[in-house]
């Protein structure tokens, strides 16, 4: 199954793919590229760093070649290592720039949509006013008309409009977005294409959720996470390493040119190029990690961009990261596991009630419950032939709202009849609370609901209970397939459900999930989500009601739906622009992309050592210890360009790799195990088998147009 | 190489595996407060904690545990050196030796309390019978059983969780000597004076050989020493000789316990490890690294040692092993002992820390001392001291297990707990001290007069001498090249100073880690968990322990034992 397919617009973002790799981009991180080598900014990158001092270094080496005459090596085999060590520094630069840039980018395309536009704002006395979004303060409330583009974030307090989101989802179906529920939120730059809603604007211009993202994406805030510290630490502390290797090579080369003189009497002593400080700095720049170096920030961020291309907008580089190591995954059933429209299919009254009682309580009952489940028992109601009479409200009942808390609605009628509707365990609390007993044959009607996956609901009268209304809801297409996928990449599937414990098994056995967690209100949510924390795991969840937010700010990796209400947005971690809540599945292989793609280069970048040993040590002893030939296997033309071959090699993989470091390394759910001998081998052991050839390579090229002596 | 020779080196193998798991299981018990122990031994116990005021049930945070480490330490230093400074003042001095050289002395104090044994001194001309007893075999109990104590505060920190503490140092260091290396080197010590090692507090003894000329036969309280000297990995033999000495170690079957007690609780402990952590095939990969990479040493070492020698090839010379020669390369090598016992003993000796030596590692071939030099280079992870080979293998775990984590797309983690920031910069912290001290070392060594002064060799060989020194300073071995005069300013006071820092700012850092790992949550596995005791974990780290070693290394040992064969194979010698 192809992991990376989602509904999402997919042949849009190949355009947008290709249209970033264009050439103005390229040009604008050349020139960052010579920027960067001021110090204070290359000295962010330590290891590259490094490359730079030894390049001024060996600079100044030619001043005094050309000054006080050449030492024993040619002025232009110092001008060639020179060249390819700048180049080294310029490949990383660029490298990083280019990243920079794409995100940059990404980020307009994104910005593009968050021009000024007009708006029509309502005023105190109830008028309106027609300003320009700029204008707009949070607070203020407008009025946006079909047609018309929604001027800044916020959320509909009033009436219901189909939205055209393609400007920043990429997809063009339209959707729906009403006051109330969970479907509130609207983003700036998006167009309403039926009906009116007056919104309330929850930021001012440019300061908003989605601002504050893009902002991030660009790289003005981008902080390095914990894992991109503990390498740098890596690395640096490989760069010190090779510091003490090289370092001490030239009095320990200078004691064997000193005792290879007197064992052969010469009178000129010998040299060798083991004394000559601009190979040792070549040897360093060869040995320090400088292809991950280069590459590391470019592969931070494009994890972000990564992400920013699967539509979604992360808070922060860390969160994209531990996505990577989620344990536990908290899917709602509804929306996520199941289409999430579940429809009223039968009316299943207790024995002794009449079928049209039931139907007429639970219609009077669902006029408090604006979720589509409560519709659909009116409509169900209606299409079983009740009258649309009896069920009209009478004047002076009191409707009784539907929340997650209690988990019920229903009717209070004018002579303070109760009429409820909801989950059996709600229904049952409910009535004990008023001291009515509940008859022993409802246990049978609910088992027989759920049993076949269905969620029953409990519908009361006064005291008494008339019996059960079974909503039935769809799977989505291939859940299955999703959940196998997650439990393959070595996550445990936790299905969050309000549905009672029969009904949630038996979709849990359907579907696959690992345990699920039943009768859930948002406390309990939050109780299971701790308890899974407590126990060492990170757990991630989707959300996109206010009642989500809590435990949204809670999870590891909280992914809210843009759809979803501001305070889900806010209370997450990242922001689904997509608002498709299989999504976790393309975050979690995005975080583990971009640890993997970092932990391959670093193996590829040391094993690549072997290789320049193999190349240089030899080179560096010629003049004073010639058995030393026989590690060369390579049979590299001459010390000089066995020493500039390593050197280009090492610059030139920098460039060849970029693609690498943007893509990622492809991440494929085998196991820990079969993964680690998967990119073992092609990057470690390819690591070491590369530059031999490489080198190599680039030796009979030179030899061949006559580059080196 | 002969079939006796490889069944001699079949039998050391099976003889180590025997012993791990019931000691490795009795110091967990131990270490855990769990053994049962004989009450005399227990009211020792208490006797000593009352006189201390030490209360065993109070832990220590890893601060405060490396605290005490260090300032026992120190202290120690300042006895020995007492102790050597004053020798000729103080009583069992039969040969009336004289005080011992400031720097000398220095270097001795800081050798023996830092569990190195690098000896710039002869024995039996240098010191008094109370500076052996009271100073260097005191000595290398304590700092056997701080290696000890370290390694199990680390593996507490491993198996811990959530806790501020690691254990008590006074507690730990108490039960090791008492329980551990007192009853083994009883054991051990008697059987080498059933062997023939003499133990005596008598003084020297002047004999007349067969042919009448006199000599002084140096004998004393040999036998205790020799014990310690091997359980504690050492090494510092009571004789010049060290155990290539008659009186040391005097029988083939004496060299076999004696390499058998230099691994003892080097070995043992892995298992210790893997029940502590309570996953005991976790003890048994590590077990594993070592056992590899021991065998890949003596595979080069015996078979080079048994090879006939090129350069003899014109003439007309029987190198080969028969009935009245051991044949291949007897320079250096006792007699007694041949090539197989005196290469396996060489292997043993640098892949622990022990250093001590059944014959002149000089004398090698260059590809030997190839091995030796790599096997202390290698940070003495195979097998290594006690207690310092299994924290310096879990040192190279943690940056195995970050690489892997990383390739497996997770935040590194081993045994449950996270490998963070911190974890990272202590490990790497505590395997760059020893590179750095021998390279840069070694490179001064290699320029400045002095200290080209003490070489016995030129060319590649005297370079390995340098090197070599170094190395087994830095990576507290103690066992000498040879060939190299060490008794002079310059290299007692560099070498005291390798072995201090080698010694020291490895077991910090360490205990850091140790502290930091206690704080942690345990995670719990799930399948996206590497495991870290399967066939690919073990290569894995064992490649990690190679490739680390050998890019640090490899400069260098081009410059002296690989260009040193290289030209032997030409037919050039220096």
């Amino acid at each position: 199954m192809d992991i990376t397919s989602g509904p999402y617009g997919r042949d849009r973002k190949a355009a947008r793919w290709r249209e970033l790799f264009s050439a103005p981009l390229a040009m604008e991180a050349v020139k960052q590229s010579f920027v960067m080598l001021r110090p204070d900014i290359q000295w962010q990158n330590p290891v590259m760093f490094v490359v730079e001092v030894g390049a001024v270094l060996t600079l100044a080496f030619i001043v005094r070649a050309l000054l006080v005459g050449a030492a024993a090596f040619s002025v232009s085999y110092f001008v060639a290592l020179d060249i390819w060590l700048w180049l080294t520094v310029l490949f990383a630069n660029f490298a990083t720039a280019f990243a920079e840039a794409r995100g940059r980018a990404q980020a307009a395309v994104l910005r593009s949509t968050r021009v000024s536009t007009p708006a029509l704002r309502l005023r105190a006395d109830g008028g309106t006013e027609r300003v320009t979004s700029i204008e707009l303060q949070p607070g203020d409330q407008v009025l946006v008309t079909a047609g018309e583009v929604i001027p800044g974030d916020g959320e509909v307090i009033d009436g219901v409009a189909s939205v055209d989101e393609s400007a920043i989802t990429g997809e063009s179906a339209p959707v729906i977005r009403e006051a109330g529920g969970d479907r509130s939120g609207v983003t700036g730059g998006t167009t309403v294409l039926s009906d009116r809603i007056r919104v309330r604007i929850v930021a001012g211009f440019g300061e908003s959720f989605l601002d504050r993202m893009i902002a991030l994406v660009e790289g003005a805030v981008r902080q390095r996470t914990p894992n991109e510290i503990a390498l740098t630490l890596v690395l640096t502390a490989f760069s010190l390493i090779f510091l003490i290797v090289v370092v001490p090579l030239w009095p320990m080369a200078y004691n064997a040119e000193q005792y290879m003189t007197s064992y052969l009497g010469l009178s000129t002593p010998l040299t060798s190029l083991g004394t000559d400080v601009p190979t040792l700095v070549a040897l360093l720049v060869c040995l320090i990690p400088t292809t991950i170096g280069a590459l590391l920030a470019a592969i931070g961020i494009a994890g972000m961009d990564r992400a920013l291309r699967a539509n979604i907008i992360a808070k922060s580089g860390r969160a994209v990261e531990t996505a990577g190591d989620i344990d536990t995954v908290l899917l709602d059933k509804t929306g996520t596991i199941t289409l999430g429209a579940r429809r009223a299919s039968a009316f299943l009254p207790l024995a002794g009630v009449p079928v049209r009682d039931l139907q007429v309580a639970a219609a009077l009952a669902s006029a408090g419950d604006r979720t589509p489940e409560g519709q659909s028992i009116v409509t169900a109601a209606l299409a079983a032939g009740t009258p649309a009479a009896q069920i009209a409200a009478a004047p002076g009942a009191e409707v009784i709202e539907f929340s997650a808390q209690t988990r019920m609605s229903g009717v209070d009628l004018p002579d303070g009849t109760p009429i409820r509707k909801g989950a059996p365990d709600a229904i049952v609390d409910y009535l004990r609370q008023r001291g009515a007993s509940v008859p022993g044959g409802i246990e049978g009607l609910i088992a027989e609901a759920a049993a076949g996956g269905a969620t029953p609901l409990l519908v009361s009268h006064g005291n008494r209970v008339l019996g059960v209304v079974v909503l039935q809801d769809t799977l989505k297409p291939n859940i299955e397939g999703r959940i196998a996928l997650l439990r393959r990449m070595g996550l445990r599937t936790i299905m969050i459900t309000g549905d009672n414990r029969l009904t949630a098994a038996t979709i849990a056995k359907r579907v696959g999930v690992d345990d699920f967690l039943s009768e859930a209100t948002p406390e309990a949510k939050l109780r299971f989500l701790r308890a899974e924390q407590s126990a060492g795991k990170l757990v991630a969840m989707m959300g996109d009601g206010t009642n989500d937010a809590p435990a949204l700010a809670q999870a590891d990796v909280g992914l809210a739906m843009n759809s979803g209400t501001q305070a889900a947005k806010e209370a997450g971690n990242m922001v689904d622009l997509d608002s498709d809540p299989t999504k976790l599945i393309e975050v979690v292989e995005i975080g583990k992309q971009l640890l993997m793609t970092r932990g391959a280069l670093t193996t590829f970048s040391i094993a690549n050592d072997v290789a320049k040993y193999f190349a240089i040590v030899p080179a560096l002893f010629a003049g004073t210890l010639p058995w030393l030939k026989a590690i060369d296997i390579m049979h590299l033309h001459s010390p000089t360009s066995a020493i500039l071959s390593a050197v280009i090699f090492n610059a030139l993989i920098i460039p060849l790799l970029i693609p690498v470091a943007l893509k990622g390394v492809r991440y494929r759910p085998l196991g820990a195990d079969a993964l680690l001998r998967r990119n073992l081998l092609v990057w470690g052991l390819g690591g070491v088998i590369v530059p031999f050839i490489g080198i190599k390579l680039i030796d009979v090229v030179m030899v061949a147009l006559h580059l080196v002596a | 190489m002969t079939w006796q020779g490889c069944a001699q080196i079949a039998v050391f193998a099976a003889l180590i595996v025997a012993v791990i798991v019931p000691l490795g299981g009795y110091i967990a018990r131990i270490v855990e407060g769990q053994a049962p122990i004989w009450r005399p031994l227990a009211a020792v116990e208490r006797g000593i904690f009352r006189l201390a005021g030490i209360d065993p049930a109070t832990e220590q945070g890893w601060p405060q545990y490396a605290l005490a480490l260090l300032m026992f330490h120190l202290a120690g230093i300042l006895v020995l050196y007492g102790l050597q400074r004053l020798q000729n003042l103080l009583p069992f001095n039969p040969q009336g030796m004289d005080a011992v050289s400031p720097d000398l002395a220095l270097n001795t104090a800081v050798s023996f309390a830092t569990n190195t044994s690098w000896q710039s001194y002869a024995g039996e001309t240098t010191l008094s019978y109370l500076s052996q007893m009271a100073g260097i075999t005191v000595q290398s109990f304590l700092s056997c059983a701080t290696g000890v104590a370290v390694a199990v505060a680390l593996v507490r920190g491993i198996a811990r969780r959530s806790a501020p503490t690691i254990g008590n140092f006074w507690v730990d260091l108490t039960r090791i000597t008492l329980y551990v290396l007192l009853p083994v080197c009883i054991v051990a010590g008697l059987f080498l004076v059933w062997r023939g090692v003499p133990q005596t507090l008598g003084g020297y003894v002047d004999a007349t050989t067969i042919e009448g000329a006199h000599q002084v036969l140096a004998r004393g309280p040999v036998a205790s020493q020799e014990a310690i000297k091997l359980l504690s990995g050492d090494g510092g033999g009571f004789f010049n000789a060290n155990s290539a000495h008659p009186f040391e170690n005097p029988t083939a079957l004496a060299g076999m316990i004696e390499m058998l007690l230099i691994f003892l609780i080097g070995v043992a402990l892995t298992y210790t490890f893997g029940r502590m952590v309570g996953d005991r095939r976790q003890g048994w990969a590590l077990f594993a690294v070592m056992a590899l990479l021991f065998a890949a040493g003596v595979a080069v070492v015996y078979p080079s040692e048994a090879a006939r020698n090129r350069s003899f090839a014109a003439f007309d010379i029987d190198q080969l092993a028969g009935p009245l020669q051991a044949g291949g390369n007897m320079e250096g090598k006792e007699v007694r002992f041949g090539v197989a016992q005196s290469s396996l003993f060489a292997t043993v000796s640098t892949a622990s820390s022990d250093g001590a030596v059944d014959s002149m590692h000089d004398s090698y071939r260059p590809l030997s001392g190839l091995v030796m030099l790599a096997n202390m280079m290698l940070d003495e992870v195979i097998v290594g001291g006690p207690g310092s080979g299994l924290f310096g293998l879990l040192l190279f775990v943690l940056v195995a297990v970050f690489a892997a984590g990383l390739m497996t797309g997770r935040t590194p983690e081993y045994l449950g707990k996270k490998i963070e920031g911190n974890e990272v910069k202590m490990a790497m912290l505590a395997l760059l001290v020893p590179p750095a001290l021998i390279l840069c070392l070694s490179a001064v060594a290699s320029v400045v007069p002095a200290g080209l002064a003490g070489l016995g060799n030129a060319g590649p060989h005297g370079f390995s001498e340098i090197l070599y020194a170094y190395t087994s300073a830095a990576a507290t071995n103690g066992s000498a090249f040879a060939g190299l005069n060490a008794n002079t300013l310059f290299y007692n006071l560099t070498l005291a100073a390798a072995m201090f820092a080698g010694r020291f700012l490895v077991i910090v850092p360490v205990l850091c880690i140790a502290g930091t790992l206690a704080e942690k949550r345990r995670v719990p596995v799930s399948a996206g968990t590497l495991p870290t005791h399967g066939l690919q974990f073990i290569v894995l780290l064992a490649g990690t322990v190679l490739i680390v070693g050998g890019l640090t290394f490899f400069p260098a040992l081009a410059l002296g034992p690989v260009a040193e064969h290289l030209a032997m194979q030409a037919g050039t010698a220096y």
